[in-house]
């Protein structure tokens, strides 16, 4: 059961990890615009129409 | 136009130095869209950047104030081909607008600590059947309490705030038995985990909070968009006023930025933008969005002028005062007030479960604990015990089953053009037997279409399209009959008389018949000739008169039977004259109308039906509907509306048929059934699930189960409420 020592703390860094990331795009207003987002990645920008 | 547009009221500065301004725009309807404002923008000199919000149809702009102005960049837009409109955001947005920012974090903290007790849980409950030292459960479950305890007591502060607020008042409600429980559950698992116990309810309760704040955040987010839609359609309607400044220059103002004791011109065939009183000018006025009367009312300097009003006729001069200072204004003010202070709540179905599930469920656990001493268990057992039947009543089905519902009926309403104010309009609009509707602009469309029954289709093509070059009302109302959208070069309007213009090389006029050249006007007389104002048309020797009236809005007879046919008894309630009332009362079938009724008389006839225990929804648009508005249990409006009467509405509808008011009852009808179908399955789920855990026999492995479970037969039930659509 040692092998818990090293993987416990691991599995909630991972976890931690996500968190603050989800944290961080909520801040950087990454949820604001959620449809905007769908829709945008559709133009090619770099064709002219 | 040499006058100058001022939109400084909009613009926010930046401490950079540039400009910041936040518009809605009409008509985002695709990626193109997007790409065709923003790159449009960005050729401009001086903008800095151009971000559309395609979810909330906004864009906002930042720009320095040295190279562009707020206006150009209006302007561009409409170059471009989209009409958009600064925005001022209220404060309830900006506050919605924290509220789920914070809700959203408490979620994410309760789903990172769900997740990671969960993974502990489930070895335990594995360990637990198989090898597991005690040492490694104690770790286990000291480390889900390291998770456990900090993450409950962030993500739980919505439901400790709302459960402190409500027992301040010394009330009840749903979060006070879901402080009650969790607190207790973490509580008791930490004394378990000290005494080295088999079981730990840790895992429960931070589940508990999770799914709780996924219901909570859903209502919010539904609340957040409708509201920022309805901000939106209310700034498109915003108008502009000609402000005349002290020095006599003209300055167009968006109607928001007038302040009492400004001075604003009113051309004929635009919108009164303020209340105030005329100080210059002769004119009439057509007030129906005020008081739903049809006919217009004569205007000359001294009198008072409301706000929605149209001016016919000549151009006015207009004292700005005080909003709510006209004599009409006054008492539907005052009317307003006493409709709210006596509006009683009606209980929403959610308040009526927590009044008496908190007590029952704190006195079945406290019984539960009594029953197991007398049986001679020890003290900690029974607590124990008691703890789990807490836990697992815990009203987490309950507390999805309504929200759930909520959201997905409003998402349904809303894509039939329905915005709700508030999510428990639903539970009110299921609840109707009664409807009213105003007259004018509500049964009938907003502005007034000309009558085209028995009239030569070419005459009236022409006619249509010479109006084009008019802004009189009543021309206006006949250029909407026009397949040509562009007018005839060379129109010339003669104020107060009418336009004329070389139709084919021969002089054509539109106006009044003594401008068209007829000595005597022959209407075609139609028997409801009372509520028609006419205007006459002349070509090429040949002569016209166009009857233009009110209208009915397309389906309205469909949807008032339909009404009738789901047991809904109808009545139209009027400001305007009996005459007026009358034939549209009867082309619809509704026996029960009345006429020439003031703001408080409408009051009182609800306020009767109310007393006799009828359900009332009002369905209004006018300045006069609005204390009506607020006095009925529920409240539709046509976006068309005067701004007070939508602010006390607890509805939109948007287009010009009136089948959304049909839509709105049957889709509540229906989301107030699977409310119901909802507490019956959450109170199914408790009837099984209280009696095992009153017998001691509920693991943290049940009830972990026993609450994912109903909660998700509860929301998956919610859904069904789309298939209405």
């Amino acid at each position: 059961m040692n092998v818990l020592i090293y993987l416990v703390p691991m599995a909630l860094l991972l976890g931690l990890t996500g968190l603050v990331a989800f944290l961080w795009s909520l801040k950087s207003g990454q949820y604001d615009d959620l449809d905007g987002a769908a829709v945008r990645i559709l133009p090619d920008d770099d064709v002219e129409s | 136009m040499a006058e100058t547009l001022d939109l400084s009221v909009f613009v926010e500065r930046r401490d950079s130095g540039a400009s910041h301004m936040t518009l809605a725009v009409d008509g985002i309807g695709c990626a193109g869209c997007i790409r065709k404002i923003e790159g449009g923008l960005a050729k401009l000199p001086g903008i800095i950047d151009a971000r559309v919000n395609f979810t909330q149809r906004r864009l906002a702009v930042d720009w320095r104030p040295d190279a562009i102005d707020a206006a150009a960049i209006i302007e561009a837009l409409e170059r471009i081909g989209y009409r958009a409109h600064p925005f001022a955001p209220e404060r309830v947005e900006a506050d919605d607008k924290l509220q789920a920012k914070w809700l959203l974090k408490c979620l994410a903290v309760a789903g990172f600590a769900a997740m990671n007790v969960m993974l502990l849980s489930i070895s335990v409950w594995a360990g637990n059947v198989s090898d597991m030292t005690q040492e490694t459960r104690d770790l286990f479950h000291w480390l889900s309490a390291l998770i456990a305890l900090p993450a409950a007591a962030y993500a739980g502060q919505p439901f400790f705030q709302s459960a402190a607020r409500a027992l301040r008042t010394r009330q009840l409600n749903m979060d006070v038995p879901i402080s009650v429980g969790v607190s207790l559950a973490l509580g008791l698992s930490l004394y378990e985990t000290a005494t080295h116990a088999v079981h730990a309810y840790f895992d429960s309760a931070i589940m508990l909070l999770f799914f709780l704040l996924v219901g909570r955040y859903l209502d919010l987010a539904m609340r957040r968009k409708t509201r920022l839609l309805a901000g939106n359609l209310a700034s498109l309607k915003a108008e502009f006023a000609h402000r005349l400044e002290a020095n006599g220059e003209l300055v167009q103002v968006p109607a928001a930025a007038l302040r009492p004791g400004d001075r604003v011109l009113v051309r004929p065939g635009e919108r009164i933008p303020a209340d105030g009183t005329v100080i210059n000018g002769n004119s009439e006025v057509d007030e129906s969005l005020v008081t739903g009367e049809t006919l217009y009312r004569a205007i000359r300097a001294g009198l008072p002028i409301y706000a929605g009003s149209v001016n016919v006729s000549g151009a006015l001069t207009v004292r700005v005062t005080a909003a709510g200072s006209g004599t009409l204004v006054d008492e539907v003010e005052r009317l307003l007030e006493k409709a709210i202070a006596a509006k009683s709540r009606t209980v929403r179905l959610a308040e009526q479960v927590a009044r008496f599930y908190a007590p029952v469920v704190h006195a079945t656990a406290a019984l539960t604990a009594v029953g197991w001493l007398i049986a001679g268990a020890s003290i900690h057992e029974s607590i124990v015990i008691a703890v789990a039947v807490l836990i697992i009543t815990c009203p987490c089905a309950i507390a999805l089953a309504i929200p759930a519902v909520q959201v997905v009926a409003a998402g349904s309403l809303f894509r039939g053009g329905i915005i709700l104010n508030g999510g428990d309009a639903v539970e009110r609009l299921a609840q109707v037997d009664t409807v009213i509707f105003d007259k004018t602009g509500t049964l009938t469309l907003p502005e007034p279409r000309v009558d085209a029954a028995d009239i030569d289709k070419e005459m009236l093509e022409k006619a249509a399209r010479l109006a084009l070059s008019s802004r009189h009302p009543l021309a206006a109302a006949l250029a909407r009959a026009a397949s040509e959208r562009s007018p005839y070069p060379g129109a010339i309007e003669e104020p107060g008389q009418g336009v004329r213009a070389q139709i084919d090389g021969i002089e054509a006029r539109l106006g009044s018949a003594a401008f068209c050249g007829m000595t005597e006007l022959s209407p075609p007389a139609p028997p409801s000739a009372g509520d028609a104002s006419f205007i006459s048309f002349a070509h090429a020797g040949k002569t016209a008169t166009f009857a233009i009236r009110q209208t009915l809005r397309p389906d309205a007879a469909a949807v008032t039977n339909a009404l009738a046919g789901r047991g809904l008894s109808l009545m139209v309630l009027s400001g305007d004259r009996p005459q007026a009332v009358a034939p549209i009362a009867d082309e619809l079938g509704i026996a029960d109308w009345r006429a020439g009724l003031t703001p408080g008389e409408k009051i009182g006839v609800i306020e009767r039906l109310k007393a006799q225990g009828r359900h009332v929804l009002m369905v209004g648009d006018g300045l006069n509907d609005a204390p009506a508005l607020a006095a009925a249990d529920v409240s539709l409006s046509p976006v068309s509306a005067a701004h007070l009467a939508q602010a006390h509405a607890d509805a939109l509808f948007l287009g010009e048929h009136l089948e959304p008011v049909l839509r709105a009852v049957v889709v509540s009808r229906r989301a107030r059934v699977l409310m119901k179908q909802n507490l019956a399955l959450a109170a199914a789920y408790n009837a099984l699930a209280v009696p095992l855990a009153i017998a001691g026999l509920v693991t943290p492995l049940i009830a972990a189960v026993a609450m994912s479970g109903s909660s998700l037969l509860v929301t998956l039930n919610a859904l069904r409420a789309r298939l209405a659509s």
